[in-house]
């Protein structure tokens, strides 16, 4: 189970590099739960922030983890969600008792907002491996993400307007959380009124960029006991993936979560009507849906419908990402480790303003790459 | 678009290099398995089927957009001059998809079920990429 949490600083920390976010979050994850450092005998971490440092094993190094377990895999957003599925089944198993999992990144103060349009190569570059086939024609992040918007619209009637209602409600928890990047209020007609990026994708379809970091330690349920703070419980985990690039993508609405989704809730003994808030990975508004629809919170191409009926916002029966979101609170690259930190918060009733009453299991779903690899966790407050 | 290459550069490979070398010449070329019939772009040295070795099998260039977006945003030269620009996925009338940009029509006006047709650009000696405009 998760026993304890940590964030380094958000959503902008000029004076630290992505290194010193992973340790500031796990100086404040053993702090949470008052395990010590010397306890970890397993390291996870995905890598990615671009800083050479960042891989598992110099991280292992680094931070002077000697372990008898490592995981360092990579996905991409969801890489977390994977993690925790991995490090309960290796617990499970014998192969380590205290799993530490770590991530940071400095990109909003090293690389500034451009990201996810900055394009992805430079003029005159050989591109090898699959990229090699969409390189050529100036694709961005977020023209990937709105491609499959574009399908869905076509398929299904869903409208931008839809769409929109989905970064008003993660707005209105935004407003709750005085880290969050954006707290004032937005309508529907001011994201609807915001600059097309990739058509129909606009500037707040899309989510923030900034700096974070964030930790988790991950133990047995015996020493979880004794610690300070209550464990949430690993109910049900699971992942998979469909495609990496998105001209692969074999259906583009249809996502992984509609495979690892039944997968997770079969482990947990569970269905969506028992979950009660969700912490949904929120690159662009289309990944909320599409999560929604994959792991059956709705049905297929019904989405938009659903974000209409208000279930997502502050007071709905699944009150969805109650810090405020990749759309308007953090968004340092790879947010998976946020959604189950948020889990963790609403489950120990800590998070505050934002706090779903009487929260006892909450969902984190990541998605990573361009809705490639979903990972999905169901938490409980419960020992199952 | 006669102007000189100025994007990335499909990096040849033991695959891809027929493919390209195909598009220098004009053909667009697709893989079929001669075990199980799969049909499949990006070429791969497997039937991502049933893990044979695929066969090429040429193209009639015609297709439709399956999916799209007008990108309005992008900093990378030389995209960043192009804006706004169309890039695709497009279903080829035999079956497999792939990006690329549809062109010689306004950016609004492209949508999904237009039927497009291949035509090619040389990025280097021996690499020619495909583009789409509308039939
Ligand atoms: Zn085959």
């Amino acid at each position: 189970m998760i026993a304890g949490i940590g964030l380094s600083d958000y959503p902008k920390a000029p004076d630290l590099d992505g290194v010193q976010h992973h340790v500031l979050a796990m100086q404040r994850a053993l702090a949470d739960c008052g395990v010590a450092k010397a306890d970890i005998d397993g390291y996870v971490g995905a890598g990615g922030s671009g800083v050479m440092i960042d891989d598992p094993v110099t991280m292992a190094e680094y931070l002077r983890v000697d372990h008898t377990y490592i995981d360092s895999t990579m996905t991409g957003g969801s890489s977390f969600e994977f993690h925790v599925q991995h490090a309960a089944a290796a617990i499970k198993d014998g192969l380590c008792d205290t799993v530490l999992v770590t991530y940071g990144s400095d990109q909003l103060s090293r690389m500034g907002r451009t990201l996810g349009t900055g394009g992805f190569h430079r003029a005159g570059q050989r591109i090898g491996g699959p990229i090699q086939y969409e390189a050529p024609y100036g694709n961005s992040l977020v023209g990937a993400y709105a491609m499959v918007a574009q399908r869905h619209m076509h398929e299904y009637g869903t409208t931008s307007a839809q769409l929109a209602e989905i970064a008003v409600g993660v707005r209105e928890f935004a407003a709750l959380n005085p880290d969050a990047m954006y707290r004032d209020p937005i309508t529907v007609d001011d994201v609807l009124d915001s600059r097309m990026i990739a058509d129909p994708l606009h500037k707040l379809d899309c989510c923030v960029i900034s700096d974070g970091g964030g930790a988790l330690i991950i133990t047995t349920a015996e020493r979880a006991r004794d610690l300070a703070k209550p464990p949430a419980y690993v109910l049900g985990a699971a992942g998979a993936q469909t495609h990496w690039n998105i001209s692969q993508m074999p259906d583009y609405t249809e996502c992984a979560a509609a495979r690892c989704g039944p997968i997770a809730f079969e482990r947990a003994g569970l269905t969506p009507a028992d979950i009660d808030t969700i912490q949904f990975y929120d690159s662009f508004t289309i990944t909320v849906l599409m999560l929604l629809e994959g792991l059956g919170f709705c049905g297929r191409g019904e989405g938009g419908r659903f974000v209409e009926e208000g279930h997502l916002r502050r007071g709905g029966d699944l009150p969805m990402n109650t810090d405020g979101g990749g759309l308007s609170s953090c968004h340092p690259g790879m947010r998976g480790i946020f959604l189950l930190i948020e889990s963790v918060r609403q489950l120990r009733g800590e998070a505050g303003e934002a706090q779903v009453p009487d929260a006892r299991i909450a969902l984190a779903c990541g998605s990573g790459g361009w809705l490639s690899a979903i990972g999905t966790v169901i938490l409980g407050k419960e020992h199952p | 678009m006669s102007r000189e290459w100025a994007r990335p550069i499909p990096g040849a490979d033991g695959v891809s290099s027929t493919y390209w070398e195909a598009g220098a010449r004009g053909e667009l070329l697709f893989q079929q398995c001669p075990a199980c019939g799969n049909r499949q772009l990006y070429p791969r040295a497997l039937c991502t089927a049933c893990g044979e070795t695929p066969e090429w099998v040429q193209a009639s260039g015609r297709g439709t957009v399956h999916t799209f977006t007008i990108i309005r945003q992008n900093y990378a030269k030389p995209f960043r001059d192009e804006l706004p620009y169309v890039v695709a996925i497009v279903e080829l009338e035999e079956g497999p998809r792939l990006m690329s940009n549809v062109t010689g029509v306004p950016a609004d006006e492209v949508s999904i079920g237009l039927p497009v047709e291949v035509y090619f650009e040389v990025a280097a000696e021996g690499i020619g990429v495909p583009f789409f405009r509308p039939i």
